[in-house]
């Protein structure tokens, strides 16, 4: 073994504490969760709901697409169907938990993307000014003030409708949005004392964007995700509704509501459960977002 | 004895927080006599603000008053009901709080603010109210009070504005004032205009004041009596005389020991900083709460029971909460023993600025229109020398700060040359230097709350420096890291710490650490301790001198706080609005004959001493905006000793005196020395 200096040896030492104090703080922040109540109950719907996509394999009773001729007589809730069938006697039940699976991969991976491109958008704008903020701004409010529907339906209809497809238009008409609060923090943060210090010592526009600032934008732009997870949601059932969501005859929320909604006066059960099913994930991760808020406004 | 009117009876004051409750304050009693102003001191946290919040039972949601009693005029405030509570303030108790425009309502204009108080409070008619208040604000001598009522808040300078919030205050003839920290954003010539105002009101309105400071020197020009809080008990209370002249409590002590003063320099009557830091009210020692930090300390006396506040023998109306208060040695204010013979030894200069100017051209608006450029510098021409420091002072807006950007590349010079060691850096930007250039001069920053990044360990930040500006392994950088830390007094430990668990003091110490990573020739420090305690002040200010006669650093230290300049500077230049009005060797700069701004500033230095006279020069009107320079001297609209109109047309010559000592003025240097003698120097 070779004598090591004091010094290192002084350092060595730390490492673990170290680990283990960030280990402590990551537990923290989750128990913080705790603290709140609106953010509790936000976390244990949409646990609920990532349990039960995750099981549906074991937990569904029937196969999504599986027709229940018998069951056509009585589509109503019964003891065979908790909450009866739809129109081609498909169980509702599994039909429901089949279908959580598409929205909770598209809806995040989408956030993930208007996430990703906004930073970037928003971080150059914000941080570099004169002709890029322009460019980046201009073509923000372009995007923005286009009736986004009608540019769904001319993507969705030139393109084809694909769950990689529905991320691509979900990411692009939600990265602007994104941009615009990434820019305005960063219009704030670029004036830190410590953004002039990295400039002193020479650090690159890149490592300033993304090593000094970004990580201080983070409290607002977690919670501006979690809010925008609920809102593609709604607009993956909105395309469902359409016609223009994930093709059939797999199971999607938006699409069992159209193929139903016209029974509505008949059989209400067929287009209300996947309503509520909408509806209650959207409202668990708005609950999840309000309560991040508060937690952030607290400390 | 007369009943007093307002009396606190071992009051304690409590914050609910997430872990239980914490003691902001406990066991204070006090009381106030009728027309009486009490000073209460104390660093950050002491539960000063408390006290005072207490009093008109502004704790918010989550403070309480636990115990005891606050009795006003025989009434129990801390029990008594919200409409009582309400006829009360405003009338009978006002408070005057540190950000003047947090206090104004920004969308009415101030006379209708002021003329708002007799109405509601006396049901006086818009008539009556309207005269008192232009009344009023003839009292608070604003020039003109028929247009500033009229006025809407932002249109006020800060001191104005801080004017008609007294003003607001006093219109109702209050029996209590409370001020918390009223002077404190305000620059000293502004501050000492307000306190000379305070005390001239109380004279004549004899109501009695709460006085929240954490300035000795400010209370001691507007006191009757001194109270000294420490985590959340008066330690010490008494005459101001007796305070100041005869401390009683170590604290006390330690607080006048750690403020400089126009008498002090380091290489006389050094600063003494208490040691240690003020600790979280929630492990309270059961003895004597500033045990952990008194270096009088006798374990078994003072560490065991609560030491309570007792009279000292023979010495009326002098309380203090300290079991060996009557056997300590007899404390003396620390001075130079004779003003230093020129100590900055004459050393080729470092750091050049030859004409300096810097112009902020506006962008054309869409039809080119051109409005006018913003002068921030003007024809600067300054030297510091190696391993000496030059300091430069003036008030908000003098282009102090402008300075310290151009130094550091942040802005570009548009005229005239900046060099550093010969190389010509003034129209280099950061980006433009070279590492080596980076490495040789870096930055120490103002605000302790944003100079590190609150999402990289210390260890990260200091690292990282280390390795930008000198290279070398990452391994390497942890023990430059450790090494570094040390170097300003903190714990090697420190580096996995993030800034939000470190003290404003800490933070700075860690800022120092990053800015002395590359061994840099040049300290560009812009008003370091300016946020600080007095107590951390001196800490920071020792550390800065200690490290320069060890490194040999030069620093360019950027500051509004004369007696900091005055302890820490070789050499001192004074501005006022981008111009150098005065600039030499320190000991010939706080020595007449002084520029007339000078003069002014230095007599507007609030002074921890009673018997110093009030400030013998009070400034008029506002620092002109930037885009209004004067043609002629640039301080001719508020100099108290202009000679006529040479003194508005033509720019003033500058006049060389000894020892490199300058100064641009029409009166001739002698002539200064004869005015100024006249009232005795400082």
């Amino acid at each position: 073994m070779t004598p090591t200096p004091a010094t290192a040896e002084v350092l060595v030492v730390p490492a673990p504490v170290a680990a283990r104090r960030r280990a402590r703080g990551w537990w923290r922040r989750l128990t913080a969760v705790g603290d709140s109540t609106p953010a509790t109950v936000g976390v244990a719907v949409i646990l609920f709901w990532l349990t039960m996509a995750a099981l549906a394999p074991v937990v569904a009773p029937y196969a999504p697409n599986a027709t229940d001729l018998a069951a056509l007589a009585h589509t109503t809730p019964s003891k065979a169907h908790w909450l009866g069938t739809d129109h081609l006697g498909r169980d509702l039940l599994s039909r429901i938990l089949w279908g959580a699976r598409p929205v909770l991969v598209i809806a995040p991976l989408a956030v993930l993307g208007a996430t990703a491109l906004g930073c970037l958008l928003g971080l150059a704008a914000g941080y570099k000014g004169g002709w890029i903020d322009l460019v980046v701004t201009r073509a923000c409010d372009i995007v923005l003030s286009f009736p986004v529907i009608i540019l769904y339906m001319i993507i969705l209809t030139h393109f084809g409708s694909s769950a990689w497809n529905i991320i691509g238009v979900l990411t692009l008409t939600k990265a602007p949005i994104i941009a615009r609060i990434v820019r305005g923090l960063t219009l704030d943060l670029r004036e830190r004392e410590y953004v002039t210090a990295a400039k002193m010592r020479g650090e690159s526009s890149l490592y300033i964007m993304f090593v000094e600032i970004l990580p201080n934008a983070r409290g607002p732009l977690i919670v501006d995700m979690c809010l925008r997870t609920g809102y593609n949601i709604i607009i993956i059932g909105v395309l469902g509704f359409l016609g223009i969501g994930l093709p059939p005859p797999d199971p999607d929320w938006g699409g069992m509501v159209k193929d139903t909604y016209g029974m509505m006066m008949v059989w209400p059960h067929m287009a209300l459960v996947p309503c509520a099913a909408i509806s209650s994930l959207v409202v668990g991760f708005n609950l999840l977002a309000v309560g991040l808020r508060e937690i952030g406004l607290r400390d | 004895m007369t009943d007093a009117l307002l009396e606190l009876q071992d009051v304690a004051i409590t914050y609910a927080a997430r872990g239980g409750e914490v003691e902001a304050v406990r066991r204070l009693s006090l009381r106030l006599e009728p027309g009486e102003a009490l000073g209460l001191v104390g660093e950050s946290g002491c539960g000063k603000s408390t006290v005072a919040l207490s009093i008109v039972r502004y704790l918010g949601r989550t403070g309480r008053i636990a115990r005891g009693r606050i009795l006003f005029e025989g009434r129990d405030l801390a029990t008594i009901g919200d409409a009582e509570l309400r006829a009360l303030r405003g009338r009978r108790i006002a408070m005057v709080y540190q950000d003047p425009m947090a206090s104004l309502n920004p969308v009415m204009t101030v006379g209708r603010q002021l003329m708002e108080v007799p109405m509601i409070h006396d049901g006086a008619g818009a008539d009556a109210a309207r005269r008192r208040a232009l009344a009023m604000l003839g009292e608070v001598k604003l020039s003109d009070p028929e247009a500033v009522m009229d006025r809407y808040p932002h249109q006020l300078s800060g001191g104005q504005q801080q004017r008609i919030v007294i003003a607001m205050a006093l219109i109702a003839e209050p029996a209590l004032l409370i001020m918390d920290e009223p002077t404190t954003g305000l620059d000293v010539t502004v501050e000492a205009a307000v306190l000379d105002l305070v005390r001239d009101l109380r004279r004549r309105h004899r109501s009695a004041i709460v006085f929240i400071s954490h300035n000795l020197g400010t209370v001691a020009r507007v006191c009757d009596r001194i109270g000294v809080m420490y985590r959340g008990e008066l330690v010490e209370d008494g005459p101001v005389r007796r305070i100041f002249g005869d401390p009683r409590h170590p604290y006390t002590r330690g607080l006048l020991d750690c403020l400089p003063t126009l008498g002090r320099d380091k290489r006389h009557a050094p600063l003494v900083p208490i040691p240690g830091h003020l600790e979280s009210s929630h492990a309270r020692p059961s003895g004597c709460g500033f045990a952990a930090r008194c270096v009088h300390v006798e374990p078994a006396r003072c560490t065991v029971t609560p030491i309570p506040l007792a009279p000292i023998d023979g010495d009326t109306g002098h309380r203090a909460a300290c079991v060996r208060a009557t056997e300590l040695p007899v404390w003396s204010r620390r001075r130079a023993e004779a003003p230093a013979a020129s100590a900055a030894v004459a050393s080729a200069a470092l750091v050049t600025t030859e004409h300096l100017g810097k112009l902020y051209r506006p962008r054309g608006g869409l039809f080119g229109r051109r409005r006018p450029g913003v002068r921030a510098l003007s024809d600067v021409d300054l030297g510091a020398g190696r391993r000496q420091t030059l300091a430069i002072v003036g008030e908000s807006g003098c282009g102090k700060s402008t300075l310290a950007k151009v130094l550091a590349g942040i802005e570009v010079a548009s005229e005239g040359r900046v060099s550093l060691d010969g190389i010509e850096i003034g129209r280099l930007g950061v980006d433009a230097r070279d590492r080596q250039l980076k490495r040789r001069l870096q930055m120490v920053f103002q605000n302790p709350d944003s100079t590190l990044n609150p999402s990289h360990t210390v260890g990260y930040a200091i690292g990282r420096a280390l390795r930008r500006l000198r290279g070398g392994a990452p391994a390497d950088a942890a023990a430059g890291v450790a090494r570094l830390l040390e170097v300003v007094k903190l714990s090697p430990a420190m580096a996995g710490r993030r800034p939000r668990q470190l003290s404003g003091g800490e933070k700075q110490r860690v800022a120092i650490a990053r800015a002395l990573a590359g061994d840099p020739d040049v300290i560009v420090a812009d008003e370091p301790v300016s946020a600080l305690d007095v107590s951390v002040q001196a800490a920071i200010v020792n550390l800065l001198a200690e490290l320069q006669a060890a490194h040999g650093t030069t620093l360019i230290f950027i500051s509004h706080d004369l007696a900091v300049v005055r302890y820490l500077a070789d050499h001192v230049a004074v501005m006022y609005l981008g111009a150098v009005a005065e600039f030499g060797p320190v000991e010939r700069v706080f020595a007449p004959p002084w520029h007339p701004y000078t003069e002014a500033l230095l007599s507007a230095v609030p002074v921890p001493d009673p018997d110093a006279a009030g400030a013998r020069i009070v400034l008029e009107g506002v620092v002109p905006r930037a885009t209004e320079r004067p043609r002629g001297c640039p301080f001719a609209t508020r100099c108290p000793r202009k000679v006529g109109a040479v003194c508005e047309d033509t720019p003033p010559p500058v006049q060389r005196l000894a020892d490199g000592h300058r100064l641009a003025c029409h009166i001739p240097p002698a002539e200064l020395q004869r005015l100024q003698s006249m009232i005795g120097a400082r």
